[in-house]
């Protein structure tokens, strides 16, 4: 499934990356807990979200993300969509919470 | 005059985007629609309500016609408001496909002078969504802008990617980098290991080589940034091993197997709000490598030595 597909399933804005939504989505992760996402998420995973400061993009630039999904409709520091932007790390925000945009995502087919 | 040819390549790309960039990607996918069995009255509502200029009539996914706000001053001026839509409504209406380039909206703007085009996905000829000038100057706006941002991060002029193996003829070659990083600077935690990440894909490594290092690498700056005052992290790159030597002037760590249990942590409750600290630094980063040793006492710092053997 390409993340264009996610973005439209889903109807997230598209902060960063919308050149970017041809990328395939391997699978998805959701915590807070950056080292829990560094330890268990994987290359291609869309990562889902409350935290907007620019560590995230730090973290999803080391376990080559898909893309970081933002949720709560919480806007991003500028410096992470700065980061986002330089390393072509999509951001998708969405209204929802965690909960719904996870098992949203799990009824895709993402797992 | 100087403006405008300042401002010609610009009007350029923006023509080149709209090549590009699909109509679905640009279109308001949130369409209202009516029935053929509503009223005129309805449509005033809608119009009125949303302040749009003109509704898609839709049965089941399938467009039927489309009322203007033109359509809607004749009733008014004619008192027919009580006729049904299907009465009124316009049943030859110009269409797009989602998967049609931005550029034939633009055309079809100009040719029909129609206010909206209802948008069709081309496989099951069912309404996607609807286009309007608004939507495309918007979409236009938000590509030309990441266009920009992707120009400005590009200056940087690249490297030229080198190998230790073949490029510096030894019988053993290392290259060590350094990097300080300072405490408490949150905003800046991940920057180094980005900058070591860059140097060695740089070198000719792949991502999935140095995922595992890098991991590491990440875990341990994030430790310099919450508890110490300044740290050096330092690689030492050889072909196909990587060790990086982690040395601060924190506050040391007391009771090491404690410290490398999962879920320990001694990070205060702020710096856990931002999602670190949450006891799992140490462990990830001994899993993620192949040797890893700490030396640490109270006040007098901490040394971590870690190393990942790649392929």
């Amino acid at each position: 499934m390409t993340l264009r597909e996610v973005v439209e399933a889903l109807d997230l804005r598209v902060l960063v990356g919308r050149d970017l939504l041809g990328k395939t989505v391997a699978g998805g992760y959701a915590s807070d807990v950056l080292s829990d996402v560094l330890t268990h998420s994987g290359k291609g995973y869309v990562w889902v979200t409350v935290q907007i400061h620019p560590n995230v993009s730090a973290v999803a630039m080391a376990k080559d993300l898909a893309a970081i999904i933002i949720t709560n409709g919480r806007s991003p520091e500028a410096e992470t969509l700065r980061k986002a932007e330089q390393k072509k790390i999509p951001v998708l925000v969405s209204p929802w919470s965690t909960y719904k945009v996870a098992g949203k995502l799990y009824e895709l087919g993402i797992e | 005059m100087k403006e405008r040819i300042e401002q010609l390549p610009r009007a350029k790309k923006a023509q080149q985007l709209s090549y590009r960039i699909m109509i679905g990607e640009a279109m308001n996918k949130k369409v209202l629609t009516l029935t053929a069995g509503h009223t005129m009255m309805d449509v005033r509502t809608v119009l009125r309500d949303h302040r749009i200029s003109g509704v898609p009539i839709v049965e089941s996914g399938r467009l039927l016609g489309i009322v203007s706000i033109e359509d809607l001053i004749n009733c008014l001026r004619s008192g027919a408001m009580e006729k049904a839509v299907k009465d009124v409504m316009t049943t030859e209406v110009v269409t797009l496909f989602a998967d049609e380039p931005l550029s034939h909206a633009i055309h079809k703007f100009g040719k029909h002078g129609f206010g909206r085009f209802p948008v069709l996905d081309r496989a099951t000829g069912k309404v996607a969504g609807i286009i309007t000038k608004k939507d495309i100057i918007r979409c236009l706006l938000k590509s030309l802008q990441s266009l920009y941002h992707a120009k400005e991060s590009r200056r940087k002029p690249p490297l030229k990617t080198c190998s230790l193996v073949t490029d510096f003829p030894s019988d053993g070659t290392t290259l060590t980098l350094k990097y300080a990083v300072k405490g408490g600077d949150f905003r800046k935690a991940g920057e180094k290991s980005d900058l070591l990440k860059e140097s060695l894909l740089r070198l000719g490594y792949s991502d999935d080589e140095i995922r595992r290092l890098i991991i590491a690498v990440l875990e341990a700056e994030m430790n310099l940034v919450v508890f110490t005052g300044q740290g050096e992290i330092r690689a030492q790159i050889e072909p196909r091993r990587i060790s990086v030597k982690v040395t601060d002037d924190g506050p040391g760590i007391p009771d090491i197997e404690l410290a490398m249990r999962p879920g320990y942590s001694t990070a205060p409750d702020f710096v856990r709000e931002l999602g670190f600290g949450a006891g799992m630094g140490l462990p990830n980063i001994k899993s993620s490598t192949d040797e890893m040793r700490i030396e640490s006492s109270p006040g007098r710092g901490t040394n971590l030595e870690f190393s990942v053997v790649l392929g």
